[in-house]
């Protein structure tokens, strides 16, 4: 349980966000052309990182926009939130 | 040789006040090689490791555990064993495991507490009530014993519940597992660990994998915190933190891990005899053998390793509770705590060989791995002493999110684990 700062609302509760996994997982460009392990690797593989994670979030109950998110899971603190399209303020 | 447990020996330490009973495994360092290293001391690597000495002849067996034994998932569980589940697949594992629990205090010579006090589903829309009694009929073909009951029989069973029909989710029905029940889970990973140490293996706590070292398409061994230890084999116990340890040999897997969050309220006098489990609001509950009601919550929707959940959920969980149960309007809730599960698309677990020879990995087993445990420990054995699974864990490979051929628990059963 956290508060989160929205880029467009401010700082809310957690439970007002809903989690959207892993960020820059990138769409593949040409799905037909995509092998078995590609899929796999696009649809199911995820790093699960215990620590520093960029993730995807959603203001469900709110302005309901996506942005992004760096947080460290092993203690849920957060060090920087960014727009959709921006690039990661820390590596 | 390990003393066995018995009423006689129960007397015998009567005589020097029980002071000289003998320690229930060893505490060794660890040696040089090994033959298998199971990573992770929970209920289901120590299980790992007995039925690997047990049932396949393997003598140079270590587990390394970062805490204490079944301090992890082990210990933090609701301990609600069943094994009505849907698909086939899933059916034979946990009925497998189902069928060992049924032995297991006999066969450890140590108390499990395995309480075959009966698992109620309950329903709560006509869409659960066409769900549960399609598993109840999927159960039966399976040979796993499995009943619907209308909202008086559920009352019946369990009176306590609120049948009311005009509460927010009022109960429809509900499917009954009179074979389901409880364990203790402290014991089975205390019997599991006792019995493994008896024939030789070695148990090493607060020995945490740093990191796993890598030959090419092989392993070599696992650098840890009481130093290098070789081994020819490694299978991988690590429940919420799989991940980290796959991350270590760049193996993806597809899991995320979340804390779940269960609580225990003030003990009081028997009231609720059996389990009752409501998936629609998620809400479960019991009542341990000292008296505490004992209820489990669901996850956090977020990937976190921290061990505590947030409070929103306990609420949500506690409301059903209230709604369900008005009778526990004022009891006290006394501890609340969260482990950390890792969790697969599918919801159904893995036990399988990796593309690197001689690494296995056992996980995914997400909100209710602990049901599993002697069935899990028995097929992982087999999995890793042949180097091919068996048929009952043949369809939980890891290859099934390349295939597609998933075993889709979790949307097609709407099972709260």
């Amino acid at each position: 349980m956290f508060l989160i700062n929205c880029p467009y609302c401010g700082e809310r509760d957690q439970s007002e966000f809903s989690a959207g996994g892993e960020a820059h997982i990138v769409r593949p460009k040409q799905p037909t052309e995509l092998s078995d392990d590609q899929w796999a690797e696009f649809l199911f593989m995820r790093k699960n990182i215990k620590g520093v994670q960029f993730e995807r979030w959603n203001h469900a109950h709110g302005c309901r926009k996506w942005f992004n998110m760096i947080r460290d899971t092993s203690n849920d603190k957060i060090q920087a939130v960014y727009k959709m399209g921006e690039k990661p303020p820390i590596k | 040789m390990k003393n066995k447990y018995s009423i006689f020996a129960l007397i015998k330490n009567a005589f020097t006040y029980h002071e000289n009973w003998q320690r229930a495994w060893r505490d060794p360092l660890p040696k040089k090689e090994y033959d298998v290293v199971i990573v992770g001391g929970g209920g289901h690597g120590l299980a790992t490791a007995y039925y690997l000495a047990k049932k396949h002849g393997m003598k140079n067996i270590a587990v390394v555990e970062k805490g204490w034994i079944g301090g992890g998932n082990t210990g933090r569980n609701t301990t609600i064993i069943r094994s009505n589940y849907l698909w086939d697949a899933s059916a034979g594992l946990y009925d497998h495991a189902l069928k060992i629990w049924e032995g297991l205090s006999q066969e450890l010579n140590y108390n499990v507490m395995f309480s075959q006090r009966g698992v109620m589903n309950l329903a709560h829309n006509l869409q659960d009530v066409r769900d549960l009694k399609r598993r109840t009929h999927a159960n039966r073909l399976n040979g796993i014993d499995s009943v619907w009951l209308n909202t008086e029989e559920v009352k019946k069973f369990c009176p306590i519940i609120n049948t009311s029909p005009n509460i927010r989710y009022p109960v429809l029905g509900g499917t009954l597992q009179k074979r389901a029940g409880t364990a203790r889970h402290d014991a089975v990973a205390w019997g599991y660990a006792r019995g493994a140490d008896a024939m030789g293996v070695d148990i090493i706590q607060n020995c945490e994998v740093k990191n796993i070292k890598r030959n090419g398409d092989s392993i070599e061994g696992i650098e840890t915190t009481k130093g290098f230890i070789k081994a020819k084999k490694i299978g991988v116990v690590a429940a919420g933190h799989s991940s980290v340890i796959a991350n270590m040999v760049d193996l993806k897997l597809p899991l995320e891990s979340k804390p779940l969050q269960a609580l225990v309220s003030e003990p009081v006098k028997p009231i609720i005899d059996t389990v009752v489990m409501s998936n629609a609001v998620h809400a479960y509950i019991s009542q341990s053998d000292k008296g505490e009601l004992v209820i489990g919550a669901g996850t956090d929707a977020y990937v976190s390793y921290t061990q505590r959940g947030s409070h929103d959920v306990v609420e949500g969980t506690l409301k059903a509770i209230l709604e369900l149960y008005p009778i526990f309007s004022r009891m006290k809730m006394l501890r609340q705590w969260g482990g950390i599960v890792d969790i697969c698309p599918d919801a159904s677990p893995i036990i399988s060989k990796t593309h690197i020879k001689g690494l296995y990995f056992n996980c995914g087993w997400g909100t209710g791995g602990f049901k599993a445990t002697p069935g899990s420990g028995d097929l992982f054995a087999h999995t890793i002493a042949n180097d091919e699974p068996h048929k009952l864990n043949a369809d939980f490979n890891i290859n099934r999110f390349v295939s597609g051929d998933l075993v889709d628990e979790h949307g097609a059963a709407a099972v709260a684990h």
